[in-house]
């Protein structure tokens, strides 16, 4: 890209600026559509599985006109801080949040080289970020100067804190097993056809996706794993004394982070980009992305990857609506009494199985 | 037209979020917007490992430094705390000892910083040139395989690159044993009431 413009502007320098400007703006637009979209289809979905229809009539059919009807609706409502908050950390908070979910996309590879931050430690990038999202939800809980939202902040605290643990042991094993940090390496070291998928490694690696899971939604604050909101007991937790457009701000950070947390989980377990039938090699739009058929292919890729986000994101949806929500002290016995020491198992699991059967990492 | 230099831009950038921060932190006297600047001034310092191309430094220090900040944020002030919004105070004379002190660390450090000549600021096009991977040299160091000097002629120097993987096991271990110990000393003591267990006594004795 920059290249390209070096080539109609001459110098590097606005070049280079301007490729990064459109970069941010491109992340930027996924961040933003990804949330309106998932609102949406949170409605239509959980109407569904209530036996509702959802919206129906905003926009002309399908109510696809309800996420910009809800966020006009949130705009024009009043921006309200309570006398008793620290006002500004009560402000900053959401946008620490957001900033936070919105890093997470830098590192996210939506196809082969396509990302805007290749890391040679892309995956560890990714779940220190990912652990800051909670720090935006702990200060707005905490400047709201309410119970409410301080209850809800410090479970989320303690939620986050312990998830991150078997969520890291996780990410680990794609790793070992293909000896990088790269998440482009990854997803690249599964091309071809579905049996090439992580999840189908070994059986280890099966076990160890639904682990993954698991600790995802339980990152993200969805149900079954949602007590920081928890609205039967805590209002609506660490979110009960925001209103207006730093609610909004809150939530887009939560859809976003869903669809990043469904992304990961697609090149770490699902071949990211690979379709189950390498259909782009078939037809021969494989190799560089820098040409042609390598550009068309690697299109066909990004196609398939947000298709698996998405589809990652529904099933998130799905069980929302479908599982009650856990007591606090059955999330944290989830978590330390079993996703912990599965992890573990899985991990020693697979390293077995790598050096016994596969022949060493990296093969 | 002049080329803009972004990377020094940049640091310039990061550079500045970091000291204010550093100063707020010292300023302030409210201890959560303190840990706030805190948290900042380290998320800034991990900008400038990223802009380093250390990349996996950066991810380190976000995720040791800026996330331990916030759990300390949470345990050490949330729950010790006896009311809302604390503030701290400090003495004119707690200020004296600490520019005394911080001021004879900044002075060692930055001679010592300046005195290494390898550390000096690069040419131009050698900083320009792409930054290979960190992550892999730094992996291998652990186990005591340094990429970056294979021959070392010096007999002395090799004796110190035989790796941190031995140190960093115990280490964890140690760490691990400290987290089981302290766990067993707060857990929630189960105490059983005499009329339960008298009631628990004539149950066993009747079946």
């Amino acid at each position: 890209m920059t290249e390209l413009l070096t080539y109609f502007l001459g110098p590097i320098w606005p070049a280079y600026t301007i490729a990064a400007l459109v970069q941010c703006a491109l992340l930027l637009v996924v961040a933003l559509c990804s949330a309106a979209v998932f609102i949406w289809l949170e409605r239509k979905v959980s109407a569904r599985i209530q036996d509702r229809l959802g919206p129906t009539r905003v926009g002309g059919r399908f109510g696809w006109l309800q996420p910009p009807a809800d966020g006009l609706k949130l705009l024009c409502k009043e921006d309200i801080i309570p006398a008793a908050a620290d006002r500004p950390l009560f402000r900053v908070a959401p946008y620490v949040s957001f900033c936070a979910t919105f890093c997470l996309f830098l590192a996210l590879p939506f196809a082969n080289g396509w990302v805007a931050l290749q890391l040679n430690a892309g995956a560890f990038f990714l779940l220190a970020v990912a652990g800051l999202e909670v720090f935006g939800v702990i200060l707005g809980g905490y400047a709201s100067g309410s119970k409410w939202s301080l209850y809800g902040a410090m479970r989320e605290a303690a939620q986050v804190v312990s998830y991150e643990i078997p969520l890291g042991l996780c990410v680990v094993i794609p790793v070992l097993i293909t000896g990088s940090m790269d998440l482009v390496e990854i997803g690249n070291r599964q091309a071809g056809w579905f049996y090439h998928w992580y999840i189908f490694h070994d059986p280890f690696m099966f076990c160890t996706f639904w682990i993954y899971a698991t600790c995802a939604v339980a990152s993200t604050n969805r149900a079954p794993f949602d007590l920081p909101e928890a609205e039967s007991e805590l209002v609506a937790g660490f979110l009960t004394e925001y209103s207006g457009f730093r609610w909004v701000i809150f939530f887009m950070a939560e859809y976003a982070a869903m669809f990043v947390v469904s992304g990961l989980g697609s090149v770490l377990f699902l071949g990211g980009w690979n379709g189950p039938i390498p259909v782009a090699s078939l037809v021969g739009l494989s190799g560089d992305p820098s040409t042609v058929a390598g550009w068309l292919g690697n299109l066909l890729g990004l196609a398939n990857f947000i298709f698996k986000a998405v589809f990652g994101v529904t099933c998130m949806i799905w069980l929302r609506w479908t599982l009650p929500r856990l007591r606090i002290d059955q999330v944290m016995t989830t978590c330390l009494k079993y996703c912990v020491p599965l992890a573990s198992i899985m991990l020693a699991g697979a390293m077995l199985w790598t050096f016994l059967f596969s022949g060493g990492v990296g093969r | 037209m002049i080329a803009v230099n972004w990377h020094t831009c940049f640091f310039f950038l990061l550079a500045l979020v970091a000291c204010a921060s550093a100063v707020a932190v010292v300023v302030t006297g409210d201890i959560v917007r303190m840990a706030c600047w805190l948290v900042t001034a380290l998320a800034a310092v991990a900008g400038l490992f990223f802009l380093a191309g250390a990349d996996f430094l950066g991810a380190v220090q976000l995720m040791v430094y800026v996330g331990g900040t916030m759990v300390l944020l949470v345990f050490g002030v949330m729950l010790t705390s006896r009311g809302p919004f604390v503030s701290m105070k400090t003495g004119g004379g707690q200020w004296i000892m600490a520019l005394v002190v911080g001021g004879a660390l900044l002075t060692i450090l930055l001679q010592a910083a300046l005195s290494v000549p390898e550390w000096s600021a690069p040419e131009r096009s050698q900083a320009e040139a792409a930054v290979p991977p960190t992550a892999t040299p730094l992996g291998m160091g652990l186990m005591g395989i340094r990429v970056d000097q294979p021959e070392q002629p010096n007999r002395l120097l090799r004796r110190g690159m035989s790796g941190y993987l031995l140190a960093f096991e115990i280490i964890s271990v140690h760490l691990v044993v400290v987290l089981v110990g302290a766990a067993y000393l707060a857990r929630a003591k189960r105490r059983i009431e005499p009329e339960r267990l008298q009631l628990h006594d004539l149950k066993t004795s009747e079946s």
